[in-house]
């Protein structure tokens, strides 16, 4: 691939089009289950995204030495072991952090919105728009586990990244902390996604038969 | 490459290309294994001075007077006359050079004057999700829990976690009495969890609604650890008074 073909989409096409939580159905299980604050949420989002990029540059520089056949072994070991290395990161840098993600960060292995980079994108791939992509589709998953997060935290706590929001007179609406209010979230937030695109598909196609329209002969 | 074909080549797999698979596996494993070690190697200075940091943090937040902080740790030298009679139990002895693990472990503070404030014990036991790790301060002084602070829990998010949270709960532990009886063997009241608002005596604690398990696992860690480690505390108190 020559430097020309490099461009933005993608990286852009992991915010949106193609955003791993929204559209792919992706990376459930952190979604759900560590998005019950915003700061959860972000050092979740943040870890995932350190695991990708460095999974998917290491998988792209080895794509060519990698068998087909020990492809899926090579990239889960690869993956582990960043995974491995941002738990000991994260637990140096706070011990506050490391305990509000718990079991989760070891999880980070089974997301399958890695291992599913790495075999569709970065296994194919040169290791500059692997990297870009990469970090597209991990932005993306931090503005979804940040969106869930910081709907949980203020209708659950009254809060926002601990901060209070509503005075001591706001009652907690507990559930939305728990599990369950995490499905509602996520179901309240697809529902939202699904509506904007189907407005953005509409308005492309209102734009191009007008197009169509006035490049047909005056007149008619 | 879709799946039959895979199986396919696999069946023909020459001893070459097998050799090439395994080397390139090892080759990775044995890169991954070294990231690893190194990262471990060069995090594991700061993440056990978080640890000792935040240890440090709960002791001062158990026991608010404390000043200093002194270990403390069975002795290992069964010596002395003591030793022999069975009932005086472990001795307590300052903790020299690396930590042995031991679970005995006993943080003695002192006030800037030198006079003993308390000591902070950690304790754990099984609770709604899984095991609970508390730290609790005794004030020998007045044989009182003064203090008890959740060091690690996984209770149930809203619900259970309000025994790390929840201020009226957290009021229980300023004042639990946790008086021996006359012999020194025992508690003479058992600390116990009642129900939200029923406290009437001093070693009881006020439940939380909504977190009943919870609530209750902290009065039994509390019960067993100081029916078990408090009348050694008062077999050595003098020699942590001594140690100023």
């Amino acid at each position: 691939m020559s430097p020309n073909d490099l461009t933005m989409d993608d990286f852009l096409k992991g915010l949106w089009d193609e955003n791993p939580v929204f559209v792919h159905l992706l990376g459930m299980c952190p979604v759900l289950a560590v998005s019950n604050t915003v700061i959860n949420a972000l050092s979740m989002g943040l870890a995932t995204l350190f695991v990708l990029i460095l999974s998917s540059a290491l998988i792209s520089m080895l794509r060519r030495i990698i068998p087909k056949q020990v492809r899926i072994a090579a990239f889960i070991l690869i993956i582990a072991t960043f995974v491995t290395v941002a738990e000991y990161v994260i637990q140096a840098i706070s011990l506050e952090i490391h305990r509000g993600l718990g079991a989760f960060i070891s999880l980070i292995v089974v997301n399958c919105m890695i291992l599913g980079q790495a075999e569709s994108f970065a296994s194919k791939n040169n290791v500059v728009t692997s990297v870009l992509a990469a970090t597209g589709a991990g932005v993306g998953f931090i503005f979804a586990i940040f969106c869930m997060g910081a709907v949980r935290e203020v209708l659950g706590s009254g809060t926002f990244a601990g901060i209070d929001l509503f005075g001591p007179h706001y009652q907690p609406w507990v559930i939305m902390i728990l599990p369950g209010g995490g499905f509602f979230v996520l179901g309240a937030l697809l529902l939202v996604t699904n509506r904007i695109n189907g407005w953005l598909v509409a308005r492309k196609e209102v734009l191009e038969q007008e197009v169509a329209g006035s490049s047909a002969t005056p007149g008619r | 490459m879709n799946e039959s074909q895979n199986a396919i080549a696999l069946e023909g797999t020459s001893p070459r290309v097998a050799a090439v698979m395994i080397s390139v596996l090892a080759g990775i494993a044995a890169f991954c294994g070294l990231l690893i070690v190194l990262t471990f190697e060069a995090t594991l200075p700061t993440i056990k001075k978080n640890q000792a940091e935040y240890l440090r943090q709960s002791i001062f937040e158990v026991l608010p007077n404390a000043h200093t902080v002194r270990k403390f740790q069975r002795s290992d030298a069964p010596s002395q006359g003591l030793e022999s009679t069975r009932e005086s139990g472990p001795i307590l002895v300052p903790l020299v050079g690396e930590e042995s693990g031991d679970e005995l472990m006993v943080y003695a503070t002192y006030d800037p004057s030198g006079e003993l404030v308390g000591v902070a014990l950690e304790a754990s036991g099984q609770g709604y999700q899984d095991v609970i790790k508390v730290l609790y301060g005794y004030q020998p002084s007045s044989q009182q829990i003064v203090g008890m602070k959740v060091l690690a829990s996984k209770e149930t998010p809203g619900l259970g976690d309000k025994i790390e949270l929840d201020p009226t709960f957290r009021r229980n532990f300023l004042q639990l009495d946790a008086k021996l009886d006359d012999t020194g063997q025992v508690l003479a009241n058992e600390i116990v969890t009642v129900k939200a608002g029923a406290k009437k005596n001093g070693w009881e604690i006020d439940g939380i609604t909504g977190a009943t398990i919870s609530s209750k696992a902290i009065g039994r860690i509390l019960n067993a650890s100081a029916a078990d480690r408090l009348p050694v505390i008062a077999r050595n108190l003098s020699r942590l008074e001594a140690e100023k």
